[in-house]
């Protein structure tokens, strides 16, 4: 029986050998520290690369294409299952963009809570990188430490959410409530913990001998070459951009908080970890400052077309009965036109595209993924270098296949 | 520092305009971004014109998305089924600018792959889901990028059906039928149902 599977190895179709005394040898999408199911095929002449390919798509689920029979609101959903570990920066970025397109403001206390839970999702987000990468290099202990702190943030989006990972709090118009009790406490509690768990990872990893083996000097890449390769966030503040959309192009109050971009010198392996290192640090200092400051009031927008009326307000106004049962059966309808909305997302820029014709679905839906953009790097770099610095160049460029390949 | 405005007008779009003349076909402001529509010959010259110049400098290759407008029904900036708009930025003036181009069915967008390498993947994304051939950035034949190497079609052209579709399963039989699943749109065709037509039971 002639069984055809189109997830079969086409590797000889692909990829042709270019000299003589090479070898072509395939990894992933099954190999664990691809970090998903991305493949790379490698021309190897003994131990060094002479090429290599990444192989993608394995996890592509046509998003895009299922958003445009889909309203706004049910958008937000799909958002969360592109970059999983940043779950909420993906929620934020989509809302930013929509209401964009709508012509929304979001008052000042959904802007602080926006903030809250995309610096916490930031957080876990490399939480998850150090982990893995550290893991992928040999070094299991940083990943029971670090993950443990992972869970804290993941219990806090719990506790306003009821779900761990994709929360879809964010929504266009602000967000789907407010935090509830005893969240105050439970983020202060970890951001008084927070950096002294950190600092113990951080000391098992910054001057240990064979951590520095391994990573210094190893996939070094230029500030002008990482801007030209699309590459974003840490990967161009290691080598030297001193550029964080936050600063730059703030979004969602970011110019009121108070924070450093760490840059590196390198451009390494090495500094990408450090500048990780201190963004998360950084993360925390923006976290204080907006539980400390977390103004009172609304945190939704006022325009009832977009936001739904609270439950109270359904009990005695016919107008905001008529607004949930509209926002619930048909949605919004953005005006004619084409917007683009990018955050610092915790890989990089992280965008959407949306077009609206005028009705309650987008006409055209498009992530700017962050992860995608940067894994081109891989096969700039790979080159030249050993299989096993591979291994900690995928590590470091820190992608996520979900987010890949949408 | 935003970018200088020069009489009314943005200081990379008057360079462009002064530089390209006619080619630069529409300047569009859209909620405080800008969209330069130039033809599609001229793509790699308008780009690297933006990257070189030592004033505007959009040294930054964001991504390029495709549109199909094949069911559009308004105002075009373009004439041409499909749009590739190219995101760009420049970290002189912390300012975004995006390119546009459009190109008809069999028509081809010369890449900017030789200008940011990081285009490669964006083109290659935009090739295998609308079927627009980026010239300088051809896929391998009988390689998709990210569908299977056997997927035939170009999913996000507004004609691609979002459902409707035999699964064929590995043991060389297909699945159940359509027709025979007892749901209530059950043998319905998606065809030309997608994007923002209504599509029921959605």
């Amino acid at each position: 029986m002639d069984v055809h599977s189109p997830f079969m190895p086409t590797t000889e179709t692909v990829f042709q050998k270019t000299g003589e005394n090479t070898m072509i040898v395939n990894m992933g999408p099954q190999h664990p520290s691809t970090h998903g199911v991305l493949r790379v095929i490698c021309e190897l002449e003994g131990e060094t690369i002479v090429r290599a390919k990444c192989v993608i798509g394995y996890l592509h689920t046509g998003m895009e294409k299922e958003a445009e029979s889909q309203t706004y609101q049910k958008c937000v959903v799909m958002t969360d299952r592109m970059d999983y570990l940043n779950a909420n920066g993906n929620n934020l970025a989509h809302a930013l963009a929509v209401e964009k397109l709508l012509g929304v403001e979001v008052p000042r206390r959904g802007a602080y809570l926006r903030v809250i839970l995309t610096e916490l999702s930031r957080v876990a987000s490399h939480c998850v990188w150090l982990g893995t990468h550290a893991l992928d290099l040999g070094a299991m202990t940083p990943f029971f430490y670090i993950m443990q702190e992972r869970e804290e943030v993941l219990d806090m989006f719990e506790m306003f959410s009821g779900v761990r990972m994709m929360p879809s709090w964010i929504v266009p118009g602000g967000l789907r409530g407010d935090i509830p009790e005893g969240f105050e406490v439970k983020l202060r509690a970890f951001l008084a913990d927070f950096p002294t768990k950190l600092q113990v990872v951080e000391d098992l990893l910054v001057e240990n001998p064979i951590w520095k083996e391994r990573t210094q000097d190893v996939g070094v890449l230029t500030g002008k070459e990482a801007l030209e390769l699309g590459c974003s966030g840490p990967i161009a503040r290691a080598s030297g951009v001193a550029w964080d959309l936050r600063k730059s192009n703030p979004y969602s109050c970011y110019e009121e908080f108070d924070f450093e971009i760490p840059v590196g010198e390198v451009g390494d392996v090495y500094d990408r970890f450090l500048v990780r290192i201190a963004e998360m640090k950084e993360s925390c200092r923006i976290l204080q400052q907006a539980i400390d400051g977390l103004p009172e009031g609304p945190w939704n927008t006022t325009d009832k077309k977009v936001a739904p009326p609270e439950r109270h307000e359904l009990d005695n106004s016919m107008e905001a009965v008529i607004h949930h049962f509209k926002l619930w059966t048909e949605g919004y309808r953005p005006p004619v036109g084409e917007a683009y909305a990018g955050i610092e997302g915790s890989k990089g820029e992280l965008g959407f595209y949306v077009v609206s014709d005028g009705s309650n679905r987008p006409y055209r839906w498009h992530e700017r993924p962050s992860s995608f953009m940067n894994l081109k790097t891989l096969e700039v770099l790979a080159p030249g270098r050993l299989i096993a610095d591979l291994i900690a160049i995928i590590g470091s460029v820190d992608i996520v296949l979900g987010e890949i390949d949408r | 520092m935003p970018i200088p405005v020069v009489e009314g007008e943005r200081l990379d779009v008057r360079k462009v305009r002064e530089r390209f003349g006619p080619s630069l076909v529409k300047v569009k402001e859209d909620r405080g971004e800008t969209f330069l529509c130039v033809e599609t010959g001229r793509l790699p010259e308008v780009v690297g014109f933006l990257k070189d110049d030592p004033e505007l400098d959009y040294g930054y290759f964001s991504e390029c998305v495709g549109v199909d407008y094949s069911a559009w029904k308004h105002e075009r900036d373009l004439p041409g089924r499909f749009e590739v708009v190219y995101n760009l930025m420049s970290l002189r003036h912390m300012s975004r600018v995006f390119v546009k181009v459009a190109v008809d069915d069999g028509q081809s967008v010369p890449s900017l792959k030789h200008l940011f390498l990081g285009a490669e993947y964006p083109e290659r994304e935009v090739q295998d889901l609308f079927g627009v051939v980026f010239e300088g950035n051809e896929a391998v034949p009988g390689e998709r990028f990210l569908l299977p190497d056997d997927w035939v079609g170009f999913p996000l052209r507004k004609e691609f059906p979002l459902g409707g579709e035999d699964v064929v399963f590995a043991l060389g039989t297909t699945g159940p039928a359509v027709e025979d699943v007892a749901a209530p749109h059950a043998g319905e065709s998606f065809e030309g149902k997608t994007g923002t037509e209504d599509v029921s039971g959605r």
